[in-house]
């Protein structure tokens, strides 16, 4: 996920300060990872120094000085076109797994063990999210179905592999 | 008799289909109360599992326990009783029974045990009420939805108050809504009745129900205890 | 467009594949059975034809003017006698010269002391059980009658040659056998019957056809589903289903034909209503084969055309919108009420004078008999729909017919209308009988056989008592000589003839049997009152008093005695009593005597009578008595004693109706039990779920008996309705009004056993079907 559109997109809506930011942020998308203040500041120095954001005005008070961001028409544009692009399909999982079950094979070892041991993990991080759905809101819950889908594909994908283990140690092996 | 704890318990359970092996010595345990997945390919042999843990057919060679009684060593009027007193079923489709209302199905297994028809159709009513489908009371299977059918068939399942609930693939026929919507009533309600639920399905979210998972492979049921 | 629909149907039929070939298997065999009893039904007018004109062609007939002997002529005397309750006819002929005709069937007349018999008779006579028989008929046996000569293979009958024959003893000259004048018409109640009978009996088996070419056909509306999602339209696979059932349809034309023409040579050997036919009796009539050739296959189109009216066949799938609307009384009703109304329009036709008009009642009955096909789904739906609750087989049961409660009325339509014609004719049956059977007032526990002989001489009177007597079996004879005496003397003024009475000669033991006599000893003479109310004391007096004399031969004619006056005096000790009734039913008065009183040689034209008191012990008694009575004189007649004389033919006639729609409900019940097993089937799935929760066997085994019981007792109800309807109406044409409802029963029972033989064997099926084999779907 990009942060810096993340954070441009939110501040379509009207400028904020980067507390407000932080706290929209992790209300909207930070149930898994929440952000920190100084990712924030960093994502906004970019963004300034890029100009697609700008400082709308410095509130003096107690503490620290207290910046207020807009968001230029270079951030809007920028944002368009973050939303329309699609995303690059991620292999991210397999090529970790298929690296180890490669390396299985050619150390003797059982990669079956390995594909059920990585089936059980699976299924106990999709336990832990679908109760999670049971107990949240909206919200909670479409985040937790996009996981719960993905880790659902990966496993298809172990399920595949598993049935095709003899075939994949016959061609690793020659 | 079944080891201290689990209420089904099968051991080297072995059936073939004529020569095609179904279940190859498979071994399986189920605690009261608990929601167990039973995974695997198609063809693995997780619905013979189920249909030998239920009573519904007998193994060629090993033994079922439930509680202090051996499945396996029952006559057949003595599982169909002990099926109707204390199991329950959901299948994947076609198990309503198309010329009765939803209530009336509801009702059967309650009446099939001798409970008088008003009574049976109070408590089934209930249970419509609590899978949110009393709605479809008076209406008949086909004139329902898909996913109503199927909680209509839930709530048959659970309308007897079992100790075991037999689900082979609940949510096969329904999209991901429905089928979302099913298991969650599913196993809230068996949880509440505190039923145990064994639940045949190759899909991992609707696995994901439950307390733990079995996976059955040629015929083998191998039990994940390294995962937790 | 049609055509070529049609004809893509007969291919699919034909090239289906296995389940195609078994739907066609299905329907051919069930339109078989069908074209079967059709062409069997279309070949009775020419059995009966046949029969009539051989049976004619044999008759010897009296004429009105005795023939003259010439040597063209013969002498002939019928004889009939009976073996275990087989009738064995026969003719003593003698011919009067060497031209003298034969009868049709013989070539050659049996010379004295031979006959020729029919293959029947001579099979019999050979047979180890014919032992008896052989000695009643003494005539070396020299020939066969051929087919000419018999009315069917079964029939029992002889030609035997005599040289003592004559006029005076009971035989007729003859010219030629057979009669040229048209046979009178038949019985109008018969005819009425017989009319009645083929509607019944036909209607269901159209209905079975219409039935058979159905079977299979939800499975054939999923193909032709499958059809249209490669874009056929509706029409299109409407017709190709007709096409399939046109397919199925004549092949069962052509098998039922096949089978026809093969069980036609075995017809010889069954007799049924005491008639036989030769297969080529079994001939239908060219115009009613040809209506059976063309109807069939039209209606197997028609049938399906109609059926698939209420189904529509989409793309995905089939949808029967038959619980779209509710059946409708008001167009129903007036069929059978216009059925009856047609009956009664034709008036009475008792006695046997009326006017039959045949169209009018076999329309009538057929209104009638369709008419409560018609109302039967109304009826059906109708119950149905207010059925509920009850325990779990009914309510599977009542709730499954709320359903789909036409093919259930469809199924028991046959029934309906095969009992309720059934009924009709047996209500018309058992009240008209009264005209077939009546009581003969005989008392077979005083005596079983009753003998008489033609003519009776004394020295052969004596001989009978005496052979009688003498015969194995027989415990008891009652024995008579009987003859007229009048009182001597010129007729009186006012009188109109000379007072007379009757003579009986007997012993003590057998006049005790015929009167209350009291004490006897030979010698002694009784005068018998007739307490039947005949004859009067005053009368009986003027011949018959004490001391009094008496002519016996008296010439009606002139009032003169025929001859020297042959006179006997009363003693004057003779006592008045009172007759009693005789074991033949007959109550005889008059002057009784004892032999010792009254010597039997000076009785003019005396006539021997005996009744005999058999062993019941001794099983064959009564053809051991027949064997003597044939001896001593062929011609004898020998009558058995019964409390209730049953016409024969009224008797076989509700045999075979019974037997016809016992045959009719197996046939239905037949496609009852293909359409439950298709139910059955169509359901594997949901059984086997039923049975994975507990059920047992019996809920699902009493549902299906629920379920096929439901539509039957309701149709066996309307039957009974529509049967008294249409049986009351038949009645008062016929002019009765009390009947029978006892012959009702056994229909109602059939109808009820059917209901179990089908469940019966759909259980075991069934129970296959509930193995949980059909919760596999992987």
């Amino acid at each position: 996920m990009s942060i810096g559109h993340t954070l441009l997109g939110l501040l379509e809506s009207g400028p904020r300060h980067g507390y407000d930011l932080k706290r929209a942020f992790d209300e909207h998308f930070g149930q898994d990872r929440p952000l920190h203040y100084g990712q924030v500041y960093s994502t906004m120095s970019r963004l300034l120094k890029n100009g697609l954001v700008e400082v709308d005005g410095v509130e003096a008070g107690a503490g620290p000085e207290r910046k207020r961001y807009a968001i230029t028409d270079a951030g809007i544009t920028d944002v368009a076109q973050w939303l329309a692009r699609p995303e690059k399909p991620e292999p991210y999982l397999q090529s970790t797994l298929y690296t180890k079950i490669v390396l299985a094979l050619l150390t003797d070892r059982d990669a079956a063990e390995l594909l059920d041991t990585q089936r059980a993990e699976h299924l106990r991080l999709m336990r832990g999210l679908t109760e999670r759905k049971r107990t949240g809101d909206l919200a909670d819950q479409l985040i937790c179905d996009h996981a719960l889908f993905h880790l659902e594909a990966d496993l298809r994908w172990l399920e595949l592999t598993a049935a095709r283990l003899d075939k994949l140690a016959e061609a690793v092996r020659t | 008799m079944t080891p201290a704890g689990s209420l089904l318990h099968a051991s080297a359970l072995r059936k073939a289909y004529g020569t095609t092996p179904a279940l190859d010595g498979a071994d399986f345990s189920l605690h009261a109360g608990e929601v167990v997945a039973v995974m695997g390919p198609s063809g693995s042999g997780k619905s013979t599992l189920l249909h030998c843990l239920a009573g519904i057919i007998g193994p060629d060679s090993g033994t079922v326990h439930y509680g202090n009684r051996e499945l396996t060593a029952m006559s057949d009027a003595e599982r169909s009783a002990l099926r109707r007193a204390d199991f329950g079923f959901v299948f994947q489709f076609g198990q309503l029974v198309p010329e009765l209302t939803c209530l009336e199905n509801v009702a059967l297994p309650l009446r099939l045990t001798g409970a008088k028809r008003k009574e049976a159709e109070a408590r089934s009513l209930e249970w419509l009420e609590r899978l949110e489908v009393d709605t479809v009371a008076a209406k008949r299977p086909g004139e329902v939805s898909g996913g109503q059918g199927q909680r209509v068939a839930v709530a048959r399942a659970l309308a007897g108050t079992p100790r075991v609930v037999f689900a082979d693939e609940p949510t096969g026929a329904l999209d991901s809504l429905n089928g979302e919507r099913v298991m969650t009533l599913l196993t809230e309600a068996s949880r509440a009745t505190s039923a145990a639920v064994v639940l045949v399905t190759h899909e991992a979210r609707v696995a994901a129900y439950s307390d733990r998972e079995v996976v059955v492979r040629d015929g083998v049921a191998r039990e994940m205890v390294g995962a937790v | 467009m049609r055509a070529r629909h049609l004809a893509l149907g007969v291919r699919f039929a034909a090239g289906g594949g296995r389940e195609g070939w078994i739907r066609t298997i299905l329907t051919a065999v069930g339109v078989a059975l069908g074209v079967m009893l059709l062409l069997a039904a279309a070949s009775i007018p020419h059995v009966l034809d046949a029969r009539q004109q051989r049976g004619d062609a044999r008759t010897a007939v009296e004429g009105a003017k005795p023939v003259a002997r010439s040597s063209a002529t013969l002498l002939y005397a019928r004889t009939e006698t009976s073996f275990r309750g087989d009738a064995i006819t026969g003719a003593l002929l003698r011919p009067d010269g060497p031209d003298a005709p034969a009868p049709p069937g013989v070539r050659e007349l049996p010379h004295s002391g031979e006959m020729v018999v029919s293959p029947a008779l001579k099979e019999l006579l050979a047979s180890p059980e014919g032992k008896l028989l052989r000695e009643r008929l003494p005539f070396t046996t020299v020939g066969t009658i051929g087919q000419p000569g018999l009315t069917g293979p079964g029939e029992l009958t002889y030609y035997a040659g005599s040289d003592t024959l004559s006029t005076a003893h009971g035989a007729h000259r003859l010219a030629r056998f057979g009669v040229g004048t048209q046979p009178p018409p038949l019985n109008p109640m018969l005819l009425v019957t017989i009319i009645v009978a083929c509607v019944v009996l036909l209607m269901p088996v159209a209905i079975f056809i219409a039935t058979a070419v159905r079977f299979g056909g939800e499975r054939r509306d999923r193909r032709l589903a499958a059809l249209r999602l490669v874009g056929a339209d509706v029409p299109m696979v409407r017709w190709m289903a007709a096409g399939e059932a046109l397919f199925g349809a004549v092949v069962g034309l052509l098998l039922g034909t096949v089978v026809f023409l093969a069980l036609r040579q075995f017809i010889g050997s069954v007799t049924l209503w005491d008639v036989s036919a030769f297969p080529g009796d079994l001939t239908p009539l060219p115009a009613l084969a040809a209506l059976v050739a063309l109807a069939v296959p039209l209606c197997a189109v028609a049938v399906t055309l109609f059926a698939l009216r209420g189904v529509t066949i989409e793309p995905l799938g089939v949808v029967r919108n038959n619980a779209g609307r509710r059946r409708r009384l008001w167009w129903r009703l007036p069929v059978p009420v216009t059925g009856i109304a047609l009956l009664l329009l034709n008036g009475r036709v008792d006695r046997g004078n009326g006017v039959v008009n045949p169209y009018l009642i076999a329309g009538g009955a057929v209104l009638v008999l369709f008419g409560i096909t018609l109302l039967l789904p109304w009826v059906v739906e109708a119950v149905v729909a207010r059925l509920g609750g009850g325990p779990v087989p009914w309510q599977l049961a009542t709730r499954r017919l709320q359903l789909g409660s036409g093919s259930a009325a469809r199924a028991v339509s046959g029934i309906t209308v095969a009992v309720a014609g059934a009924i009709a004719l047996q209500l018309f049956f058992s009240t008209i009988q009264s005209d077939f059977m009546k009581v003969t007032g005989q008392d077979p526990s005083r005596a079983q056989l009753s003998l008489t002989l033609p003519s009776g001489d004394v020295a052969t009177t004596r001989k009978m008592m005496a052979q009688v007597r003498t015969t194995e079996g027989v415990r008891g004879v009652i024995a008579t000589v009987e003859a007229s005496a009048s009182r001597p003397g010129p007729v009186r003024k006012g009188e109109a003839f000379a007072p007379s009475t009757q003579v009986t000669v007997g012993d003590c033991p057998t006049l005790g049997e015929l009167a209350h006599t009291g004490a006897c000893k030979d010698g002694d003479v009784f005068i018998v009152k007739d307490n039947s109310g005949l004859v009067d004391d005053g009368y009986l007096f003027k011949t018959a008093r004490p001391g009094a004399q008496v002519l016996f031969n008296r010439d009606p004619q002139t009032e003169e005695p025929d001859g020297a006056p042959r006179l006997w005096t009363l003693p004057k000790s003779a006592r008045t009593v009172d007759s009693r009734k005789a074991p033949s039913g007959e109550t005889a008065f008059g002057i009784f005597a004892t032999p010792g009183a009254l010597d039997t040689a000076v009785l003019d034209h005396p006539t021997a009578h005996a009744m005999v008191k058999t062993d019941p012990a001794v099983p064959d008694a009564a053809e051991y008595v027949r064997n003597t009575a044939a001896r001593i004189d062929p011609q004898m007649r020998v009558i058995t004693l019964q409390n209730l004389e049953r016409d024969k033919q009224y008797n076989s006639v509700r045999t075979g109706l019974l037997v016809a729609s016992t045959a009719t409900l197996a046939l239905i019940a037949a496609s009852m039990l293909v359409t439950t097993l298709e139910q059955l089937r169509e359901r594997r799935r949901l059984l086997s779920v039923l049975v994975a929760f507990g059920t047992r066997r019996a809920t699902l085994g009493w549902s299906v008996l629920w379920q096929t019981a439901v539509p039957v007792v309701l149709g066996l109800a309307l039957a009974l309705v529509g049967g008294a309807g249409l049986g009351l109406a038949l009645l008062s044409m016929a002019g009765k009004t009390t009947f029978d409802w006892s012959v009702v029963w056994p229909m109602v029972a059939t109808g009820a056993g059917l209901v179990l033989l089908v469940t019966l064997f759909s259980l075991p099926p069934l129970w296959r079907m509930m193995r949980p084999d059909g919760l596999r779907t992987e």
